[in-house]
């Protein structure tokens, strides 16, 4: 896995995060698990769903942004969220994503809640290469 | 362009009036206008300044791009940013509505003391806890079909009001009868729709609430407006509540960004901030986002008069009368987070103009079209929402404002720190517990959530209210203080 830092001096009102992976997997995945902890402590989601997903877009940087918005459009559809992702990316424009989710229902008994995230923004946001494989920023509105 | 040349361009342009002229920047079109006092201009952060510049630079933009006092740096528009475009030649901008579409405030009287309130209101409290779900995952109790859906964005709040969700008369107060002329089921996407359609009736998280009130001691500034509205006495209660259209308008807003990067060179439009995207109004594209944007408006009503209900209910239950003996009727229901077809006077005739609010409250003054008839000599309400720790304020609309900012207000106070920089600052369960030791009492889905909207995480609302009134865009009616709050 690789790492993240949520940013506090891009948004006040809502949710930066800088996100760093060894490879275009490992970055998808970091960002992933950033934003289930946004949204939930993820020791409070017991693992009971799996689901597979394919995404296609023509750049790699709004590859990730769809990524990203799937993540959310699940979480309000089927009110679940997913802590764990192994993603497989390739293509050279169109790009590809498969990705296998695991994660669970959003259940108010049991799960800790956190920011309710509405939509993936472009402010500021950027996917590219860097020494230590790929970064990227994103701000979530919340 | 460096922000801090762009500050260096401001100039003093009337009492709380600063202007950055269309020469501080390549491709403004219009000057950039900027409501605030000397105090709240220098609070403001950088991106305000960049961001209300880009705004001047949009096609058909008229006489100036606005931002109002409470301004701070958002997406694509600042938030707090107005800006109106010629229909037949200007654009339609996302960025200039926001992803929360058709967020806004709704306030509801009650014939109940605080008094009469305090013995209960623990009782209250957690029982609209129950009756109004919120937080990340909430399920609405109103169940959809999509035909129904369709209805509803095509009827906003009297969907509601003709299945039993409500009063008619609840309609007679609101911005448009609840319900904007324009909406397109057919340009929603059903990813918008699958996303939405079960969120009927949640309240949402982050600054969505929904908060009981009193009018303090010194609280009615204007007691003969106050008693128009139906605000009464000092102690008497009432019920604000803030959310918008929840999934169902942040997909939308969501997918229509993406589209609109993808068309505007189709258009020979390129801005500077992609989150500026837009499309000719009378563009299909454009035509397809207004249709969308307005569904989705549409939905939001329909939210807060579901929710509306379901006051009625837990208030009937906990004090064993039926809700109407208890006097709770909608004062009025604002918008904060769209973009309307409205007629303005424009170079001395009146043309038709798509007014932008993000984060910005329409304000119509005494005798204006869409304000009711019971309001009409006072001016459209304006319910201004402040920290759930300090208040928030009822004002009505005013002449000025329709010739100044497009009959447009402020609509919050604004941060002033991070969300993670208030939770370092104080733990949500200890803040619930100080708040209670207050008299205020608190429940919330998230604990974290409630440490975010700390108190002293937000600007003073007081101040932002006085630039209205100095300025005379909005009047000063009654101040509003919390007894109770409910958050996702």
């Amino acid at each position: 896995m690789g790492r993240y830092r949520f940013l506090e001096d891009i948004a006040l009102a809502d949710c930066a995060i800088d996100i760093e992976g060894s490879t275009l997997d490992d970055l998808f995945e970091t960002a992933a698990a950033a934003l289930a902890e946004l949204m939930v402590d993820p020791a409070t989601v017991p693992i009971t769903v799996d689901r597979t997903i394919a995404l296609e877009a023509r750049r790699l940087d709004l590859l990730f942004h769809d990524w990203l918005s799937e993540l959310i459009f699940l979480k309000d559809r089927d009110r679940q969220v997913f802590t764990r992702a192994a993603a497989h990316v390739n293509g050279d424009g169109p790009f590809r994503l498969e990705a296998e989710l695991q994660g669970g229902p959003i259940d108010p008994e049991r799960t800790a809640l956190g920011s309710d995230p509405k939509a993936v923004t472009f402010h500021q946001f950027a996917v590219e290469p860097s020494d230590a494989g790929w970064r990227a920023r994103v701000v979530i509105d919340i | 362009m460096p922000q801090d040349t762009l500050r260096s361009r401001i100039a003093q342009a009337g009492d709380c009036v600063w202007e950055i002229p269309p020469d501080a920047r390549r491709g403004m079109l219009v000057p950039a206008r900027i409501y605030a006092s000397e105090a709240l201009l220098a609070q403001m952060d950088q991106g305000v300044f960049e961001q209300v510049t880009n705004v001047a630079c949009l096609p058909g933009i008229e006489r100036a791009a606005l931002c109002m006092p409470d301004g701070h740096w958002g997406y694509g528009f600042p938030i707090g940013g107005v800006a109106a475009f010629d229909a037949a030649s200007g654009v339609i901008s996302p960025g200039g509505i926001g992803f929360d579409i058709n967020c806004g405030m709704r306030l509801i009287r009650t014939g109940l003391t605080e008094e009469e309130v305090r013995p209960r209101l623990r009782d209250l409290i957690s029982a609209l806890f129950q009756a109004v779900p919120s937080g990340v995952g909430a399920r609405g109790l109103v169940r959809l079909s999509e035909p129904e859906f369709e209805r509803v964005m095509l009827e906003g709040a009297g969907w509601c009001v003709g299945h039993g969700y409500g009063w008619s008369e609840d309609l007679d107060h609101m911005e448009g009868r609840g319900c904007l002329r324009g909406a397109d089921p057919a340009a929603v996407s059903p990813r918008a729709l699958a996303r939405g359609m079960d969120q009927l009736g949640t309240l949402g998280s982050g600054n969505h609430y929904l908060e009981l009130q009193v009018v303090g001691p010194e609280g009615l500034h204007d007691p003969a407006s106050a008693r128009v509205l139906g605000v009464e006495q000092p102690g008497q209660v009432l019920v604000m509540l803030h959310c918008g259209s929840r999934g169902f308008g942040h997909q939308i807003g969501t997918d229509y960004l993406r589209l609109f990067d993808d068309v505007m060179p189709r258009y020979g439009l390129a801005v500077r901030d992609r989150e500026l995207a837009c499309a000719p109004f009378r563009s299909k594209e454009g035509q397809a986002y207004f249709g969308a944007m307005t569904a989705a408006a549409n939905t939001a009503f329909a939210n807060r008069q579901v929710i509306t209900h379901r006051v009625r209910e837990v208030f009937a239950k906990v004090f064993e009368t039926d809700p109407g003996e208890l006097g709770l009727s909608v004062i009025y229901d604002v918008c904060h987070n769209t973009a309307k077809l409205e007629r303005h006077a424009v170079e001395g005739g009146t043309r038709e103009l798509v007014v932008h609010r993000k984060g910005a409250t329409r304000a119509f003054g005494p005798g204006a079209p869409d304000v009711p008839d019971a309001y009409r000599e006072v001016g459209q309400p304006v319910i201004i929402g402040g920290s759930m720790e300090t208040g928030s304020a009822l004002l009505v609309g005013t002449t000025r404002a329709m010739a100044e900012t497009w009959g447009s207000t402020a609509h919050g106070a604004g941060r002033t720190m991070s969300r993670g920089q208030a939770k370092r600052q104080v733990r949500g369960e200890a803040l619930i517990k100080q708040m209670e030791e207050r008299g205020i009492i608190v429940r919330a889905a998230s604990k974290s959530g409630v440490a975010e909207e700390a108190g002293f995480a937000y600007k003073d609302l007081g101040s932002v209210v006085d630039v209205l009134d100095r300025l005379d865009i909005s009047r000063r009616v009654a101040t509003l203080t919390p007894i109770g709050n409910i958050k996702g």
